[in-house]
């Protein structure tokens, strides 16, 4: 497939801090002592889609994704690790890699995403309707845990609202979108697109699940135009959709770029092509319809675009680790409903255990979890609903309920942990009680502490 | 009369499906549109295919088993009720058709009170005005709206709508209507939103509500209101408790929709396959002519006897002939044709597409192309009809042309070789004078009088035939007899709109051509929809609709901090919280330091107004009491001179507007925020200079002041001097 994979991972994202650090970026944070960015290189794979860049944000962490990503991928993919300033946006990061674009299609994908819906799918649609843009639709998460979980009670119990998306009757194209907090306000609709379409259909239970498709030409033009498109989402594919039925936008600005920037860069000239192609598409939608709408004489054909929607189904997992609930939403996931992304091979009790993990007697593991390789547990410890990563070393009389373990930890004896993370090398000495708590790499709990929603870390050392 | 009333309605709860199934229907369409045709007779009695339109409307209510009819009438009473009385109607079994007479209605509003006090209506009923043509079932609607009604009783009436594409260059239907938006719960089919009436240049805005109770709203463009409602008793209620309600869906479906009225609710029920549409315009009247001639509204077509029709026989390409009609071998008669009962057509004439009533008589080389010729009608040798209205009794003498778009109303006469210019209404009747009168007091004030002065317009118009044809001769030539009715300019331009005749080629152009040059298309909803927050709207290109939108959003985010700073006053909120409320607003709305500081001056100076006084002293003394306690707060936010700037012009906005009572205590506020130490003298200065430019009218609260600033200047120069000389 004539398709190049742009994976934007991101860099030490300020949401999940203390649980990023500079040591491990966004997409390094383990979910079921994974990586989070092997669950999108291994969709990918599976799609067959093995020629990627990696758009990472910030230097070092560039190097530590290239280091990881040729240590865990090195025959299986053919990756470009690509590194950018921080806070560029979606769009400054693609901007920027711009010249690494050579396909007439561009893949786009947020390197935080855990999901099993099939890029291939998406690309398929993409070309089936000769989308400028195609985007992911999935259904909104209902925030914070379903089951009986602590975590979510203080959460709104209503499914969050993340989008609102107008489709056609048919549920192909994308006729409005708003996102951040235009969600939240009155929702302005162009009269154009509703004559045109008849009749659409808004909803607010479908999320924008960072996934996209771009005819490169278009996705070239629209960052070389508006320097000031900052998101993917808010800014380049709301104007796509805006513009869908007056694309001149586009065209015409294609000719300009042309004539102005023919010198920098040689693929200007396919840049006009493609645009004469997005008129000429052969299947018949409202777009063409409305283009060859009767003009009188003197009026031009009018020139659109399509974006188009690609909805998973249902029954699909799709969620973005991009706040600390939703590291612990996926967390728990993934070694449970959706169990089948985890890549590992469930127990009889539901759970994985590592051969190389030491029980002690009396201990129990519930189903739902997770014990890395290596890692000692002591005597009468329980665990219910928890990861716990590689080589911890947990005392006895330990209790991990709905928590999150990372690697190298050392638990004390008789702590007790609830609905909490703890990243790599943290030490708890005795009888610490946490519950609600993150505590960031390398943290020592003083012994018989109690903390209930706190935030711990170290001092980053300036 | 309410003891009554509950059992009834008990009553009605119990035996929900026992209840005959009632219908009101107007026969007043309480609009104007058919002027002047409806100054001689009332709507429901013009013929559509040379059937009176109340005719189909009762018999579709027949045969979707109503067993009970009110008819209302207003304008023309009498014409309604005798026509009634000579119509079986009346004597049906099994279908009690009764009239309901009043004089003084001038809106459904109005009619639907009346028949309220009446109490006659028992249970569910069926709203419908005499001018709608139809042949779906109410089964299933009637089922839905019942079951809907057993689980809500706010579910107070279903309404009928049907798929229609308006045209995408006029905006309009093709029965002539206004395009209609509407948005609807996918689910449950509520509506949400119903839109008519819509300025075609701006965009739609759906409020956010209406998102936040389904998941899902679906808004459509391509939908036609077909004016048929099922509703519920309730609906009688509330149009008696608001009595401003006049017209059905301008006051009252917008009312329920916009105020959220006792939490009523309405839905949709879509018909597919069946037919329904409501003779609203010229545009309608044809476009329904060809559809009961196509034979859509089976079984309601020429060749099935429904009601009184005369028999005619169906030929090949929808033409239908009377019996008896006395047609010229040469005459050719086109398709989609109707040829009334005893009507004789002479040598070498054409007919195509047109509607030919009884008893006509049809000279020589005559064309009649799309048009509506009612009964008796004599149209001599050589005319040439073109899209028109012909009512009844007219007379076109030989040679005379009608253009398109041209209404005869009854027994006008149009003199030998005259042409009738496009789009001219002409009537016996002069045009009422007291043109601008409301709409929805169609035929009432004048029109009334009218009527009864001319009942039929038969023979009291007679005797003063004589005198009318000196008069109006010259109007539509000689020997004729009519007024022209003149149209004014505003209503000129789009009467075609609305007219029998089809859209001329060089009008759509014309809107083509405006189309491609109309605002919204090129610039002007690429600014509706600001990008995201985080960015300046696109471009900069800021037209006044970005603007717009950016004082939206200040207002927004000043209500915003105002009801922080309320909850932190009413809560006792400690200031870091609420600094850290407002810093958070002024992300998320993407404000900058200086509007925070403008928003919270704004919050606490409105809490100092909103204190109990009663002199301005008072209200000074509340200010100074708010000042002290929130000063931390608002100094938090006051760092540099700018914002201090800001606060004063805030205050001088303050004054100018929503805090008048402020305007005199400009310069004591102003002395005593300076005295707090919130803003600083340099301040002050600043903006009285700031100011020295501006026009006089800005200058009022700098010239209220002079003396406090005069004062600051001293001041500081003395203190320039103390400094001076501490240095010496």
């Amino acid at each position: 497939m004539d398709f190049q994979v742009v994976v934007l991972a991101g860099g030490t994202s300020k949401d999940l801090v203390p649980l990023v650090s500079k040591e491990v970026p966004k997409a390094l944070l383990p979910v079921a002592n994974r990586p989070v960015l092997s669950y999108v290189l291994e969709l990918l794979e599976q799609s067959n889609l093995k020629d990627l860049i990696v758009v990472v944000e910030g230097e070092d962490a560039a190097i530590l994704i290239g280091n990881w990503i040729s240590g865990a991928y090195a025959d299986r993919l053919n990756v470009e690790v690509a590194h950018v300033p921080e806070d560029v946006g979606s769009a400054g990061a693609l901007r920027a890699i711009a010249h690494h674009l050579s396909a007439n299609d561009i893949l786009v994908i947020s390197g935080d995403l855990v999901c099993d819906i099939p890029p291939g799918a998406v690309a398929a649609a993409h070309r089936r309707h000769d989308a400028v843009v195609t985007a992911t639709l999935c259904s909104s998460p209902v925030s914070g845990p379903t089951e009986s979980s602590p975590g979510g009670k203080d959460k709104a119990k209503k499914p969050g609202r993340y989008n609102i998306i107008g489709l056609d009757p048919s549920k192909q194209f994308i006729l409005h979108i708003a996102s951040g907090i235009e969600v939240e306000k009155d929702i302005r609709i162009q009269k154009s697109i509703l004559r045109a379409v008849g009749q659409m259909e808004f909803r607010a239970d479908l999320m924008d699940a960072h996934l996209y498709a771009f005819k490169r030409s278009a996705l070239q033009q629209v960052l070389t135009e508006k320097p000031n498109f900052h998101s993917i989402k808010q800014d380049v594919l709301s104007y796509l959709v805006r513009n869908q039925l007056r694309s001149e936008l586009v065209l015409n600005g294609g000719q300009v770029e042309e004539n102005n920037g023919g010198e920098k860069e040689p693929i200007g000239n396919n840049r006009v092509m493609s645009s004469q192609l997005l008129l000429n598409s052969s299947t018949q939608s409202f777009h063409e319809l409305y283009a060859m709408c009767p003009g009188g004489p003197t009026s031009v054909p009018r020139k659109t675009h399509k974006c188009c929607a690609y909805i998973a189904n249902k029954s699909k997992y799709c969620a973005r680790v991009n706040s600390f609930q939703a590291f612990c939403d996926i967390n728990r996931d993934v070694i449970g409903d959706a169990s089948h992304l985890s890549g590992y091979s469930f127990s009889a009790h539901n759970n994985v255990i590592h051969p190389s993990a030491v029980l002690g007697s009396k201990t129990t593991i519930g189903p739902q979890c997770m014990l890395g390789e290596g890692s000692q547990m002591g005597d009468k410890c329980s665990v219910k609903r928890s990861v716990i990563g590689r080589h911890c070393r947990i005392g006895s009389n330990v209790k991990i309920i709905n928590s999150i373990v990372m690697d190298h930890v050392t638990i004390g004896d008789g702590c007790s942990v609830q609905a909490s993370v703890i990243c790599s090398n943290v030490q708890l000495q005795e009888r610490v009680v946490l519950k609600d708590c993150q505590i960031g790499a390398g943290f020592v709990v003083t012994a018989s502490s109690e903390h209930k929603g706190e935030s711990l870390s170290k001092k980053e050392k300036q | 009369m309410v003891a009554k009333k509950g059992g009834h309605r008990d009553e009605a709860e119990e035996d929900l499906a026992r209840d005959p199934l009632q219908a009101i229907l107007l026969a007043d369409s309480f609009a104007q549109k058919f002027r002047p045709i409806t100054l001689e007779r009332p709507k429901v009695l013009l013929p559509i295919v040379n059937v009176p339109m109340i005719d189909y409307t009762l018999a579709w209510l027949e045969s979707a088993g109503v067993e009970e009819v009110f008819v209302f009438c207003c304008a023309h009473v009498k014409q309604v009720t005798e026509y009634l009385e000579t119509t079986k109607w009346l004597s049906q079994p099994n279908f009690k058709v009764s009239t309901i007479e009043s004089h003084n209605c001038v809106s459904a509003g109005d009619a639907l009170r009346l028949i309220y006090e009446k109490n006659v209506i028992r249970g569910d009923f069926i709203l419908i005005s005499g001018d709608t043509v139809s042949n779906m079932s109410l089964t299933e609607a009637l089922q839905e709206h019942k079951e809907r009604r057993k689980k809500d009783s706010n579910a107070v009436m279903t309404m009928i709508v049907k798929q229609s594409k308006p045209s995408p260059v006029t905006h309009q239907s093709r029965l002539g209507t206004d395009e209609l938006i509407m948005a609807t719960d996918p689910d449950t089919k509520q509506l949400l939103y119903y839109e008519d009436k819509a300025d075609h240049l701006k965009g739609i805005s759906l409020d956010k509500s209406m998102l936040s109770e389904s998941a899902s709203v679906s808004l459509y463009n391509d939908k036609q209101d077909c004016y048929i409602d099922i509703c519920s008793q309730e609906v009688l209620i509330l149009f008696n408790d608001n009595f401003d309600y006049q017209h059905i869906r301008r006051h009252f479906l917008k009312g329920l929709l916009q105020d959220d009225i006792m939490g009523c609710k309405i839905f949709t029920y879509e018909i597919c396959s069946s037919y329904a549409a409501r003779i609203d315009n010229y545009r309608s009247y044809d476009a329904i002519s060809k559809d009961i001639i196509q034979r859509w509204t089976y079984p309601l077509v020429p060749d099935v006897q429904f009601f009184k029709n005369s028999a005619t026989k169906l030929e090949r390409q929808g033409m239908y002939r009377a019996s008896e009609i006395g047609q010229s071998r040469s005459a050719q008669i086109g398709p989609c044709t109707v040829i009334g009962n005893g009507t004789t057509i002479g040598n070498r004439t054409a007919i195509s597409n047109s509607v030919v009533g009884e008893g006509c008589s049809i000279g020589s080389n005559v064309t009649i192309e799309g048009c509506y010729i009612w009964h008796n009608v004599t149209v001599e040798d050589g005319c040439k009809l073109k899209h028109a209205i012909v009512c009844d009794g007219v007379i076109l003498k030989a040679g005379a042309v009608l253009e398109p778009g041209v209404v005869l109303s009854f027994k006008v006469v149009i003199g030998e070789q005259f042409v009738v210019p496009a789009y001219s209404k002409v009537s016996l009747l002069r045009q009422p004078v007291n043109q601008d009168s409301d709409e929805e007091l169609e035929y009432a004030d004048d029109s009334v009088g009218v009527a009864d002065n001319l009942p039929m317009a038969n023979g009291a118009l007679t005797n003063d035939l004589a005198e009318l044809d000196v008069c109006a001769t010259s109007e539509v030539g000689t020997n004729g007899a009519g007024f022209i009715w003149s149209i004014n300019e505003a209503v000129l331009e789009e009467e075609w709109r609305h007219s029998v005749a089809p859209i001329p080629a060089d009008k759509l152009a014309a809107i083509m051509q405006s189309a491609n040059g109309d605002p919204e298309l090129l610039t002007h909803d690429d600014n509706i929809l600001p990008p995201s927050g985080e960015l300046e709207p696109e471009s900069m290109t800021n037209d006044s609709d970005t603007e717009d939108a950016n004082d939206e959003e200040a207002t927004y985010f000043e209500k915003e901090v105002e009801a922080t700073f309320l909850r932190a006053v009413e809560e006792d909120v400690r200031n870091d919280h609420v600094i850290l409320e407002v810093n958070s607003l002024r992300l998320s709305y993407n404000m900058t330091a200086l509007d925070c500081a403008g928003a919270l001056f704004y919050s606490v100076m409105k809490l100092a107004l909103d204190m109990q006084h009663n002199t301005t002293s008072e209200l000074f003394a509340n200010v100074a009491k708010v000042m002290a306690k929130w000063k931390t707060l608002l100094k938090s936010y006051l760092l540099t001179i700018d914002e201090e700037i800001e606060v004063i012009m805030k205050f001088e906005d303050m004054c100018m507007g929503s805090g008048k009572e402020y305007a005199p205590l400009f310069e004591q506020i102003l002395h005593l925020l300076y005295d707090k130490e919130i803003i600083q003298e340099e301040a002050v200065l600043n903006w009285a200079s700031e100011k020295e430019e501006a026009e006089e009218s800005d200058k009022v609260f700098v010239k209220k002041c002079e003396s406090f600033i005069r004062w600051l200047n001293e001041a500081s120069e003395e203190e320039d001097e103390a400094s001076e000389e501490e240095d010496e």
